[in-house]
């Protein structure tokens, strides 16, 4: 693959700062309804949820990088991802549109970006106005790099 | 791979797991033509098999297998050499097709040793030739046998009803690929197959009673039944809150058709347990002979089914476990004749259903566990001080076999001790939600209990609901329901922290799931009224607090996400009718959670003991009263914990008293120093029996802790009994007894004047404990019975032969010197007790006490603080009109 290929994002926004992922990642966007909350789970897991016949586990993306949790109600949205054979919902404040962009425009993360920002980021893309982080799916739903981050 | 080979591979693995069990049947069994027949066909089916496939060195192998064994078709002795010989013939092979399996080809190399050795060894059986097959009428050549053997038994052999295929030799290509007969089917009674069978390969299609299908073929229809199920759940819940609907009737059918469907694929997924006792006989069989030691092993109930994948799962634990008979629980023959028992040792093998579960019995009738040996063992392995052993009862001595790592057997020998031990056990089969149990008999012979769950996908669990959340408790572990309500008939009690319910004399711990949980507490009023799940884990039973109860449904279980499985307290998760998730409650989970008074074991392990000890661990009461030490008393002798208002106290002649229950209550300090409240409420811990209350007036109720029953410091004032580090503080041990006469000055002088009493039953209490003595004689005294209390076996004994008439002996178990047990014997052997019932005590409930106290002839059997009941036991066992009359 060349650098001039475009690479396809969904992108989301979370506390204000818009996120890239990777179309490949991304299994479904859907509105959340009817999340079970989990008593004594990680804070940054909001629930789990059915999703035709699926169990799903919702990570609240807020909280996640380290902010306070969302209000979610059946407006909220997802982001519905697949790691080691199992489903798992990134819950964000908003999804917006859906870019092609080009590796070569990538640039490294900034030295100043939050650690908690900059651990789940594997680079950014400068857009009209504004920075999109994106999202490394892997590091944002890993318990290990959730347990390090809390 | 090709078809072909794999369907050999398992066609072959399947038939030679069987020819293995009936090699071991035909060495018992030499004049079993029937048996025989059977082995030949399944050698004979391997070797034609792999002729066609031009698998040269299996075929070769084989055929001098069937070589030797057609000479005991013949009518050669077939001596236990010769069947080992075959066996190791058999081993070769799957060793062979191991290989062939990994790489698709026979490995290099030949088996010309093998092979030379079972010629030699036919040629060998052969010539005593004294039994001549009269059908055959002549001498045998080794290798010629089999072809026309094998045609003419089949010739003459009788044939089914059912229609036979005529032999094709043209077909055999197909055959393996086909069918088979699964080898259950095809066992002695099921020799039809083996009728048609044609010299050069496979066996009859028996069209349409057996198919082979893949495991994972019904493994995924099982997943999509799942499915169905919970659509059909989903259907049913909105047309159930639609009211009626035309859909009512197609829905009803709709319904009726998943359950069924729901149970037939179930039913596929069953297969009898007998499917992994299969390669049992031939490891006895190998056991024995390797071990010099005579083993006969006796199934019962192999055609149990269960779930394959529960099956598959207690495979290797029944096999190490049978290993573990043979090897460390039977006897040499001499051992076992000098102990005046039959030289062949039995390892008896049993299933059986039991309510929704599988109960599957090893046992041997060996020597039992040696108690000793495994002390030493546990405090080598430093998992137990010497000290902690001593004061250990046999069953929790046994349960050391548990423990990690640890293996009894004096020298590790080849069978067992290879690492894997009783723990792996215990971990794989509590993996699948079963349970293991251990009985034992010193001299008689040891057992392993299991009990599986029948299958692992669906699961009847009850809906309860705590802070609105809905949650699932699965069937299996509830034992009843009970509704609790300020004012009704049930009431929670609460001392401390710690919820009490008290059902049928039992005082069972709460434990609030809204707490467990961490979800907000109910106030204070809606905290009353509410639902107790009561739960039973192993021998623990407790009550699961939740705020309502729903319904049971039927629900398919659903792994938790690996990020959530750490938390203990769920199993699994759920979907519902209408489509929600819930959360599949682990009552395993929640009695370790609950802490130390539901779950002693757990807390016992934590304390890194590793050993269960709730035996010698009594629930004590902590209160104040007077002084700021604390004090206690068991809680098993406190009827109720009461609040009342100082209001409605009344002073009379110096004496307090408070209307109660209909009736006036005198009250007592509970010590010196201990005032009244000046307002407000006064606690107070009610005492009673055959109708009478007293009231101990105390300060303040601390907390119910558990704490094994020591009394360090004896009694230096009257009203306590000793002293004891109780959490941590040197806490005062309450003697009821001393203020239950000063409410009742008669309550304990009863005792004093038996000759004026003597309508009453007398009761010979022997007990090595001052502290039991003193705690029991009132009790006995107030319900009625006059109680002579002697300190040990040799006390009582002397009053027994002093004459002394006693309508009942109540004794301890453990006592020093003689214990219960002994001074029964002793009491038997002299003629002391006439008939007189005699009745055990004890602080071990363990199920193998229990049972000896039966077959020592005791009576009745009675925890140390069960007053209940052993209240309830004498007036059974000696009535008062009895010594009225």
């Amino acid at each position: 693959m060349s650098a001039d290929d475009p690479i396809t994002y969904v992108t989301v926004e979370v506390a204000g700062q818009l996120f890239g992922i990777n179309i490949g990642r991304v299994r479904e966007v859907f509105a959340l309804e009817r999340l079970t909350r989990v008593p004594l789970s990680p804070a940054e897991i909001a629930g789990v949820l059915n999703l035709r016949g699926r169990i799903v586990t919702a990570i609240d993306m807020r909280v996640r990088l380290g902010l306070s949790p969302k209000t979610i109600d059946e407006h909220t949205m997802a982001v519905g991802v697949d790691h080691k054979g199992e489903a798992l919902a990134l819950i964000v404040d908003r999804v917006g549109d859906v870019l092609a962009l080009t590796a070569s425009d990538r640039e490294a993360k900034p030295a100043t970006l939050d650690p908690r920002w900059a651990a789940v980021a594997e680079g950014v893309h400068r857009l009209d106005g504004q920075l999109m982080l994106i999202l490394d799916v892997e590091r944002a739903v890993d318990s290990a790099t959730l347990a390090q981050a809390a | 791979m090709d078809e072909l080979l794999r369907d050999f591979l398992t066609e072959t693995a399947e038939n030679l797991d069987q020819v293995d069990v009936e090699l071991v049947r035909f060495e018992q069994e030499p004049a079993n033509d029937k048996i025989l027949g059977n082995i030949f066909r399944l050698v004979h089916t391997v070797k034609g098999t792999c002729g066609f496939l031009g698998l040269g060195r299996l075929e070769a192998l084989a055929h001098a297998a069937e070589t030797l064994m057609g000479e005991f078709r013949s009518g050669a002795m077939a001596t236990p050499d010769a069947v080992t010989l075959i066996l190791a013939a058999i081993d070769r092979i799957k060793e062979i097709l191991a290989d062939l399996e990994k790489a698709g080809t026979e490995p290099a190399g030949d088996d010309l040793d093998l092979i030379a050795e079972l010629e030699r060894v036919a040629i060998e059986v052969s010539k005593p030739k004294t039994a001549v097959d009269p059908t055959l009428g002549r001498e045998l050549r080794p290798g010629e046998v089999p072809l026309d053997e094998l045609e003419r038994a089949f010739r003459e052999t009788p044939g089914p009803d059912i229609a036979i295929a005529a032999p094709r030799p043209a077909a055999v290509a197909e055959a393996p690929a086909l069918k088979l007969v699964e080898p259950e089917a095809a066992k002695p009674a099921a020799a039809a197959p083996a009728l048609a069978d044609e010299p050069r390969g496979g066996e009859v299609t028996l069209a349409g009673q057996t198919i082979r299908v893949g495991v994972d073929t019904l493994d995924r229809l099982m997943n999509m039944v799942s499915e169905l199920v919970l659509t059909r759940n989903q259907l049913l819940d909105t047309v159930r809150r639609r009211g009626e609907s035309e859909f009512g009737p197609s829905l009803q059918r709709l319904n009726h058709v998943t359950a069924e469907l729901q149970e037939g694929v179930m039913k596929t997924r069953m297969q009898p347990i007998g499917a992994a006792w299969r390669a049992l006989p031939r490891l006895v069989r190998d056991l024995s002979s390797d071990l010099g030691k005579k083993i006969e092993l006796v199934t019962e109930g192999a055609d149990t089914e269960l779930d394959r994948q529960v099956l598959d799962l207690i495979k290797d634990p029944l096999t190490h476990m049978v290993r573990n008979c043979a090897d460390h629980g039977l006897e040499t023959p001499a051992e076992r004749v000098a102990a005046g028992k039959s030289e062949t040792g039995v390892i008896r093998l049993s299933a059986y259903h039991q309510g929704g579960c599988i109960i599957v019995e090893i046992a041997d009738d060996g020597r039992g566990l040696d108690v000793e040996r495994i002390k030493k063992k546990a405090v080598a392995n430093g998992l137990a001080t010497e000290a902690d052993v001593e004061k250990m009862s046999d069953a929790q001595v046994h349960r050391f076999i548990f423990a990690p790592g640890f293996s009894t057997a004096a020298a590790v020998t080849s069978v067992s001790g290879r690492g894997v031990g009783m723990d792996v056990v215990r971990a794989n089969i509590e993996l699948i939600g079963g349970a293991v149990d251990l009985r034992s008999t010193a001299g008689k012979g040891s057992a392993v209990v299991i009990r599986i769950p029948l299958t692992l996908a669906i699961v009847s669990a009850l809906m309860v609901t705590a802070d609105g959340e809905t949650f699932a408790i699965p069937q299996l572990s509830v034992l009843e329901l009970v509704r609790t309500r300020r004012g009704g008939d049930h009431v929670i009690e609460r001392i401390g922290d710690t919820s009490l319910l008290r059902l049928r004399d039992r005082l069972l711990p709460l434990v609030r799931l809204r707490d467990l949980l961490g979800l907000a507490t109910q106030d204070a009023d809606a905290a009353e009224d509410v639902f107790v799940v009561i739960s039973q884990v192993g021998d623990d039973i407790f009550g699961i607090v939740v705020d309502d109860v729903l319904h049971t449904e039927e629900i398919v279980v659903k792994p938790m996400a690996s990020r959530l499985n750490h938390i203990a307290l769920f199993s699994g998760t759920t979907i519902l009718g209408d489509g929600s998730v819930i959360l599949i409650l682990d009552p395993n989970g929640v009695a370790a959670a609950a802490g130390p008074a539901t779950h002693r074991e757990a807390a016992a392990e934590e304390a890194g003991s590793g050993f269960d000890d709730r035996a010698d661990i009594v629930p004590l009461l902590l209160f104040r009263a007077g002084s700021a030490a604390p004090k206690a008393v068991p809680l098993a002798l406190v009827t109720r914990l009461e609040m009342i208002e100082v209001d409605t106290i009344e002073a009379t002649g110096g004496r307090m008293l408070v209307q109660y229950r209909g009736g006036l209550m005198p009250l007592v300090p509970a010590g010196e120093g201990v005032a009244l409240k000046s307002a407000g409420a006064q606690p107070l811990l009610v005492f009673s029996d055959e109708g009478r209350s007293v009231g101990l007036v105390v300060d303040e109720i601390i907390d119910i802790v558990d704490h094994r029953m020591e009394i360090t410091i004896g009694s230096i004032s009257a009203g306590v009994l000793g002293t004891s580090v109780v959490a941590g503080h040197a806490t005062e041990i309450v003697d009821v007894a001393y203020y239950l006469t000063l409410a009742f000055e008669d309550w304990l002088r009863r005792t004093d004047r038996p000759s004026e009493r003597n309508d009453q039953p007398a009761v010979l209490l022997v007990d090595d404990s001052s502290f039991f003595r003193n705690m029991l004689t009132p009790v006995l005294t107030a319900a009625g019975f006059r109680v002579t209390a002697a300190a040990s076996g040799g006390e009582a004994l002397r009053l027994l032969r002093d004459g002394r008439g006693f309508d009942v002996i109540v004794t301890d178990i453990e006592m020093p010197e003689m214990d219960g047990f002994a001074f029964a014997a002793a009491v038997r052997a002299e003629g002391l007790a006439a008939h007189r019932p005699i009745l055990a005590l004890s602080s071990l409930t363990a199920e193998s006490v229990v049972e000896r106290a039966r077959e020592e002839g005791f009576s009745d059997y009675v925890a140390k603080f069960d007053r209940p009941r052993l209240v309830a036991s004498l007036e059974t066992l000696a009535p008062r009109w009895r010594s009225a009359a």
